[in-house]
């Protein structure tokens, strides 16, 4: 099955965490995922912009999907929070066909033009809804086997559950654990694993935020966890970039690395590690990398 | 059908003692309310639990249920089990709030934050002679939140009162709501302002825990998220939360994508050198990764700062989205 989608990239990827955007093309052409990069669509806002200015918000998220639509393709994000912020909006238009006919107003400035209907998945819904488990399994050059880990969701993948495909989709809230077993790792079982990084308070609050990322990391690590593994860019940010800060505060003795998704199945995929960056983490993956490189244990 | 469940328990002088283990012989259409009681009649009668109307109106029995907060009374057996008859149903008191027996939780400090935020309408002006003439759709906007029925759910698994119980956490926010949204309502801005202190609106990281878990669709943090939009119009903009929001909308309207490396001294404040350098050890570890997007070291709005591809047209979007605007609704008389 060719599988070929509109690719927004986020913010993130093509600023703080560049290794996702090299990871994710690299393990999109390994599976043979052919992505159009929407180059020139804007920021979700990231509920922030929402906080001000809602409409904008919605403007510039119809924008991107009507982009999607112009290619006649489905549209791939790799951010749990874009994701969120996209069902919520495609919900919002949906459900108000005035203020959508006002939308696409000025959509057609640009000879745009969105209509609801557009399937928007995260890249980890498309690994088991498209490509499906069993072609990933078949996919894995070097199974992970003997790896402990630890998913970290991101909130806006999972809630609110209704607007994010839970009735079609019921297991969506358990995909990372299921695509962490399809590459042959072991998930680790902790309960900060759906909760909040604190990454969106990091300015506001900071003690906060460093107190809710040091207390995952801790329980993770605590019960055995090699990596953590996220299909959000905002989470690594927390959990990895400010893994040092958020040390000092709790005084957990963390040090514990932060993957992103497509860097975990790249691994699987035999793709060198170097290939997506993972040596430009601020927590080392080497002690990972390391175990994963020791002969597969019987 | 056959019932299992695994319930938390704890003592007033011990603390918590472990789990008691219940099978118990159900009717397919229990609750497990239903089961609880029955396990407290005919199993073990030094089970606690609250409970009180059985059809989620009272709000008297909140608590965990594999892990997550819901009223025990509106949970069938066969929904969160899915059937399956070993499914040993976790049962635990509500999060983040002190236990004093079993499945019972001291209230006290929720409705303490409920008091913090003067749940009474504080009218301004005289009373009328007649009525309140309130638009329709100003009432309409308030029925999320009057549906609340105090059961603490969304207290119970509020991830940022785990870290902080200075945090006045979704119920009572979504409370302030209630009036501070409110057309009639004449302590709209000082309400705003009290909210805009450390604790309030700020301090929720938009989790959608208590979207997720309320029992009413009350979805409090969608009212914390309308009590921010209210409070940068009323024009309570000095505090980090309101300036996050700005340096975040301004990078987007002015490149069209996050500023990431601005998003501090932006929402500390430029001048908050203390603040700012507190993240320095954190921006040169990030350097050393080549994590620091050295493209967006211009400010946002500066001669120079980054842009993204087709920026003029992103610009034409963010200029006619301003007709979107909803018109306010007003008291009339």
């Amino acid at each position: 099955m060719a599988m070929k989608y509109a690719f927004w990239p986020g913010c993130v990827s093509k600023g703080a965490a560049p290794e996702l955007y090299i990871a994710t093309n690299r393990v999109a052409r390994e599976l043979g995922i052919e992505l159009v990069e929407l180059d020139q669509a804007a920021c979700t806002g990231a509920g922030v912009i929402q906080e001000q200015n809602p409409e904008l918000g919605d403007a510039l998220n119809a924008r991107t999907f009507a982009m999607a639509q112009q290619l006649g393709l489905p549209l791939m994000n790799i951010c749990s929070t874009c994701q969120g912020i996209e069902s919520m909006v495609q919900d919002k238009l949906a459900k108000n066909p005035e203020y959508l006919a006002k939308v696409n107003e000025i959509l057609a400035e640009e000879g745009l033009h969105y209509e609801p209907g557009l399937e928007v998945k995260n890249f980890l819904w498309i690994l088991v809804e498209d490509l499906g488990l069993d072609n990933l399994k078949k996919a894995v050059k070097r199974p992970l086997s003997g790896a402990r880990i630890g998913p970290f969701y991101g909130c806006y993948i999972l809630r609110p559950s209704q607007l994010l495909g839970k009735e079609e989709h019921p297991d969506r809230d358990h995909y990372l654990e299921m695509v962490i077993e399809a590459v042959g790792a072991t998930a680790v079982d902790y309960e900060g694993a759906k909760k909040c990084c604190g990454f969106p308070i990091l300015t506001i609050n900071r003690e906060n935020s460093l107190k809710q990322t040091g207390n995952h990391v801790h329980e993770a690590q605590d019960l055995g966890a090699d990596a953590l593994v996220s299909p959000c860019p905002l989470c690594h940010l927390n959990l990895d970039a400010q893994q040092p800060a958020a040390k000092a505060v709790t005084h957990y003795d963390i040090d514990l690395p932060i993957i992103h998704l497509p860097q975990m199945i790249g691994l699987a995929l035999g793709i060198d590690p170097k290939e997506m960056r993972m040596d430009h983490h601020v927590v080392s993956t080497k002690r990972l990398l390391d175990k994963l490189a020791q002969p597969v244990p019987a | 059908m056959k019932v299992k469940l695994k319930v938390k328990r704890t003592d007033p002088e011990k603390g918590a003692t472990g789990y008691s283990q219940y099978t118990l012989d159900m009717h397919d259409s229990a609750t497990l309310l239903d089961a609880l009681i029955s396990a407290r009649e005919y199993e073990d009668g030094s089970l606690a639990l609250r409970c009180s109307c059985r059809s989620a109106i009272c709000g008297s029995c909140a608590m965990r249920v594999d892990k997550r907060a819901r009223l025990a009374c509106r949970a069938k057996v066969i929904a969160i089990t899915g059937g399956d008859e070993e499914h040993e149903i976790l049962v635990e008191p509500m999060g983040n709030l002190p236990v004093i027996k079993d499945l019972v939780i001291d209230q006290e400090s929720f409705w303490t934050k409920i008091r913090q935020v003067d749940p009474y309408l504080q009218p301004a002006g005289p009373v009328p002679e007649g009525e309140y003439r309130v638009p329709n759709e100003a009432m309409l906007d308030l029925t999320h939140t009057m549906n609340c029925i105090m059961c603490g759910a969304c207290v119970s698994d509020c991830t940022v009162l785990e870290v902080d119980k200075n945090f006045i956490a979704p119920a009572a926010l979504a409370k302030a709501y209630r009036f501070a949204g409110d057309p009639r309502d004449g302590h709209t801005v000082e309400r705003l302002q009290k909210l805009s202190e450390y604790g309030g609106i700020w301090d929720c990281t938009r989790c959608n825990m208590c979207v997720e878990v309320c029992p009413k669709g009350v979805a409090p943090m969608n009212r914390i998220l309308q009590l921010r939009e209210m409070a940068i119009e009323a024009g309570i903009t000095n505090n980090t939360g309101a300036r996050h929001t700005a340096i975040f909308t301004k990078s987007i309207v002015d490149g069209g994508r996050l500023n990431e490396v601005w998003m501090v001294p932006g929402s500390v404040g430029m001048f908050n050198l203390p603040r700012i350098m507190t993240e320095m050890p954190g921006a040169l570890k990030m350097l050393r990764a080549g994590k620091l997007p050295l493209a967006q070291l211009i400010p946002p709005g500066a001669p120079g700062s980054h842009k993204m591809k087709g920026m003029d047209r992103v610009r034409n979007v963010v200029r006619k989205s301003a007709m979107l605007k909803p018109k306010k609704a007003e008291v009339t008389d």
